[in-house]
């Protein structure tokens, strides 16, 4: 690992990596500043290096207002920025995180997604494991899909994506006396057959031709005059990935990503 | 991005590990003011034995060859409470390893090039540090109960390095339980299951005579009752142990030849049981 033999070369293999896990693991009894003068110090930076490096991560993490009080009065999302500024101060090759935003309100989440970013664009090697997929279809380069321990997909999210279909068209037709029309609208214009719920009142079409398509059909359906609820062009998430490749949602799923200079 | 200047060549031994175990300890040290509830009750719980002890038992018991003067039994009973106290230290050391551990900085630590020691040395140098402030606030209320040192001032200091070299054995006992337990109330549970019957059966709070036979070899060679005799005799105080064995007419050296022991044994194991940690 990073050039290193993880058992013979343990200690300086540790000089080159960072790691952050699910439970933010800092001393709720000292300061974030305290924090991160003793990672840097058991880093084996000089004290004043520490001490610098510390009060930069601490701007950088817009820790710096708290940064003298105790991580006890810290807010979740506080916690977690100051976790990974810990895994950050022996600036690591490479990074491990396990599931850095799990329980972080939505917008604590983009901002560890823009650090994350910023990292992995600095050079910074990464690798996530998160049940969040959305989350590594925003970071990750490469992602493996793990189901009971085994590796059972790995490439690109669009990769993975297109192994369970490319683009559709979803239409919700707004009366249902007009579904048999539109279907037939739809196989007209696409040249493919419609999958129809007439519960919801939604059909589904494989579209390929992407935007332009979509245009097309809601033209037609407008001329047609057959009335909407709704209507999209859909691409496959990587929930639908881990929900086709396992037939069911229950696992975690780990995903690794590289960065730019991995 | 520059490379960081380290200060130490990787894996530098000694130095790097007596460094890195001076950081966790001045990180566990920090920590005490911040929960000054801990340190307080544990002052209190120090004076209350004391009072306790002193007024409810000190009327009852009389000292074989002493009478039953009540100041008497004050005086032999100190040295008791100090041993007690120091053997005790290991719950305070079992509690805050398991914490740790709990909390997960120790998956921290490991993931740091540090020491892999230091975690373990910080944790048993802290303590021994805590524990010598606890003595300073027992010595104290000690003395208000009638307790003195009859001896000279080199006799008493040589009898506080014993407490300290005896608390810092506990605390590798401490660390080895600490790593060993799931949950720190069951490292409350198992301290306390543990170390009272030690610290009862031996001659801390009365004389050994008083036990039944059967218990008496144990309460003879048990570190408790070393530890009270030792301090008795360095400091003058009064100290029914008549027997001929050897443990009651060499209580420094078998205190001694406790702690390396404990120390020796406790601490290949917490080492062992830290490096083979997978949480």
């Amino acid at each position: 690992m990073a050039g290193f033999d993880v058992v013979r070369q343990a200690q300086q293999l540790r000089r080159v990596i960072g790691l952050s896990g699910q439970y933010a693991a800092v001393d709720e009894n000292l300061t974030g500043r305290e924090n991160l003068w003793m990672f840097g110090r058991l880093y084996q930076l000089p004290s004043a290096e520490s001490g610098r490096r510390a009060d930069e991560l601490l701007d950088q993490f817009d820790l710096a207002d708290a940064a003298h009080r105790t991580v006890k009065t810290y807010s979740g999302g506080m916690r977690r920025r100051l976790d990974l500024a810990s895994a950050l101060i022996g600036r690591p090759r490479l990074l491990f995180l396990d599931e850095p935003t799990t329980g972080l309100d939505p917008r604590s989440r983009l901002g560890m997604w823009d650090v994350i970013r910023g990292l992995v664009r600095d050079g910074t090697t990464l690798l996530l494991t998160t049940q969040y997929l959305e989350e590594a279809d925003e970071l990750a380069d490469d992602i493996a899909v793990v189901d009971h321990g085994r590796i059972i997909a790995r490439g690109t999210a669009d990769v993975l994506k297109s192994q369970v279909g490319g683009e559709r068209i979803e239409v919700v037709v707004h009366d249902r006396a007009a579904m048999p029309q539109a279907v037939e609208l739809l196989v007209r214009a696409l040249g493919e057959q419609p999958t129809v719920d007439e519960h919801t009142r939604k059909l589904t079409v494989a579209a390929h031709g992407g935007a332009q398509r979509l245009v097309d059909v809601v033209r037609e359906l407008d001329e047609a005059s057959i009335a909407i609820d709704d209507i999209g062009l859909r691409r496959p998430t990587l929930d639908d990935v881990f929900l086709s490749l396992t037939g069911h949602a229950s696992e975690i799923e780990p995903a690794p990503g590289e960065g730019a200079a991995a | 991005m520059t490379d960081v200047r380290r200060s130490a060549a990787p894996d530098s031994g000694l130095g790097q590990a007596a460094a890195d175990g001076l950081i966790v300890a001045w990180r566990n040290l920090k920590r005490i003011p911040r929960i000054p509830e801990l340190a307080i009750f544990a002052i209190l719980q120090s004076i209350m034995f004391v009072l306790l002890f002193a007024f409810v038992f000190g009327g009852a018991i009389a000292l074989p060859g002493y009478g039953a003067d009540p100041a008497i039994y004050r005086e032999f009973l100190m040295p008791g409470i100090f041993a007690q106290t120091i053997v005790f230290a290991a719950a305070t050391t079992t509690i805050g390893m398991c914490d740790d551990v709990n909390k997960g900085i120790i998956d921290r630590f490991r993931s740091l090039p540090m020491a892999q020691s230091g975690v373990l040395t910080g944790r048993s140098m802290s303590d021994v540090v805590y524990n010598g402030g606890i003595l300073i606030v027992l010595m104290v209320s000690g003395l208000a109960v009638g307790w003195t040192v009859r001896t000279d001032i080199v006799r008493f200091l040589i009898g506080v390095a014993l407490l300290l070299v005896f608390a810092f054995s506990m605390s590798w006992l401490g660390i080895w339980l600490g790593l060993s337990v799931p949950t720190v109330e069951v490292a409350n549970q198992v301290v306390f299951t543990t170390l009272f019957p030690i610290t009862f059966v031996s001659s801390a709070f009365v004389p050994p005579q008083s036990l039944p036979e059967i218990l008496q070899p144990f309460a003879e060679w048990n570190p408790t009752s070393t530890l009270s005799n030792a301090l008795r005799m360095l400091w003058g105080n009064p100290n029914p142990y008549t027997s001929d064995s050897f443990p009651s007419q060499n209580p420094i050296l078998v205190t001694l030849l406790w702690a390396v022991v404990i120390v020796a044994v406790f601490g290949a194991l917490g080492v062992r049981r830290y490096r083979n940690m997978s949480r």
